[in-house]
């Protein structure tokens, strides 16, 4: 009973210059938009988790990800999966917490900077929030609550650019109100 | 061989999406009321499975069948749940709900994003496609039940 399960496995591919430009298009429009960087940044977030709650769906459908059992075997699906697949690029996975409840991924290169150099006005703007928006929604739909922030941006001057995750619950389902 | 009916609820409870073909007996009850009651025991009775099962679990509750009728469920890690009525002779159905999910759902509403998420499904075009997927399935024929 596999008919047609076969459907379009191959991602399509786009022109990652479009994209980018696209992104920094975006960007750029939020920074007029809004008067200073902290509101332009929680407006990233906010698109990137309704982006991240619906690109979960289109996650699940394509890969044949299961049920993560802990938060290590979360970490390695983002990077090794969910990254390659829509970003093209394959983050490390470093600097776990004793308690295992928090990791960075350290990207060596974000594709979403390639034309991007920060003017001295925009010191605090996260130019690539979105990806913690999007990371965020997608884990949310999957009942788990992650802090997730830009600890290092290349933007910045760092070498590397580092996202630093935190679990903080696993939201648990309820029965809808009025039900027994 | 027949389907009898096909029910999607999200995460939350919510009934997305319903139809049926070969349903010669109602339950008598409302529709929210019968959403309600399927969501309900799907809920109690995966709880059940995974506290009653003696080895760690992997997929979890699969189907349950009586004498008449065979009930298919296929959950996602989101939550959305795809549960399907057949008759006795319909063998393991998980590719078709994953199918349903993966090809319908995602493609047609989760990826339009004028369609809100959390709603009753209102797309024509996901109905139709669902109606034709259901009626080109191998053991799907209009006649039997």
């Amino acid at each position: 009973m596999s008919r047609q399960s076969n459907r379009t496995t191959e991602s399509k591919k786009m022109n990652s210059e479009l994209f980018t430009l696209t992104y920094g298009a975006l960007v750029t429009q939020l920074c007029k938009d809004y008067e200073n960087d902290e509101e332009v940044n929680k407006q990233l977030d906010k698109m990137g988790y309704n982006i991240g709650v619906r690109l979960i769906e289109d996650f699940l459908a394509r890969s044949s990800v299961g049920r993560c059992h802990d938060f290590r075997e979360t970490a390695d699906v983002i990077a090794k999966v969910a990254f390659k697949m829509y970003l093209g690029i394959t983050p490390s996975v470093t600097n776990w917490s004793p308690a295992g409840d928090e990791f960075s991924l350290i990207l060596e290169s974000n594709p979403l900077v390639d034309f991007v150099e920060l003017p001295d006005n925009h010191s605090t703007l996260v130019y690539s929030n979105l990806l913690c928006g999007v990371l965020r929604g997608a884990l949310e739909m999957v009942q788990m609550a992650v802090d997730i922030r830009f600890a290092q941006d290349t933007l910045r001057g760092d070498n590397v650019t580092e996202i630093r995750m935190k679990f903080i619950k696993r939201i648990e389902e309820n029965l809808p109100a009025g039900d027994e | 061989m027949t389907v009898h009916n096909l029910y999607i609820f999200d995460r939350n409870g919510t009934c997305l999406h319903y139809s049926e073909w070969n349903r010669k007996k109602q339950a008598g009850i409302s529709k929210e009321e019968e959403y309600k009651l399927m969501y309900g025991m799907l809920f109690s009775i995966r709880s059940f499975v995974s506290k009653m099962s003696p080895l760690d679990m992997k997929d979890g509750f699969l189907a349950f069948q009586t004498s008449r009728y065979k009930l298919h469920y296929y959950e996602t890690p989101t939550g959305v749940k795809v549960v399907m009525n057949t008759d006795l002779g319909v063998p393991n159905c998980r590719d078709v709900l994953h199918q349903i999910y993966s090809t319908l759902y995602v493609e047609y509403i989760v990826k339009n994003p004028l369609c809100p998420l959390g709603e009753t499904l209102q797309s024509e075009l996901f109905n139709s496609r669902l109606e034709s997927f259901i009626r080109a399935l191998p053991f799907f024929s209009a006649r039997a039940g």
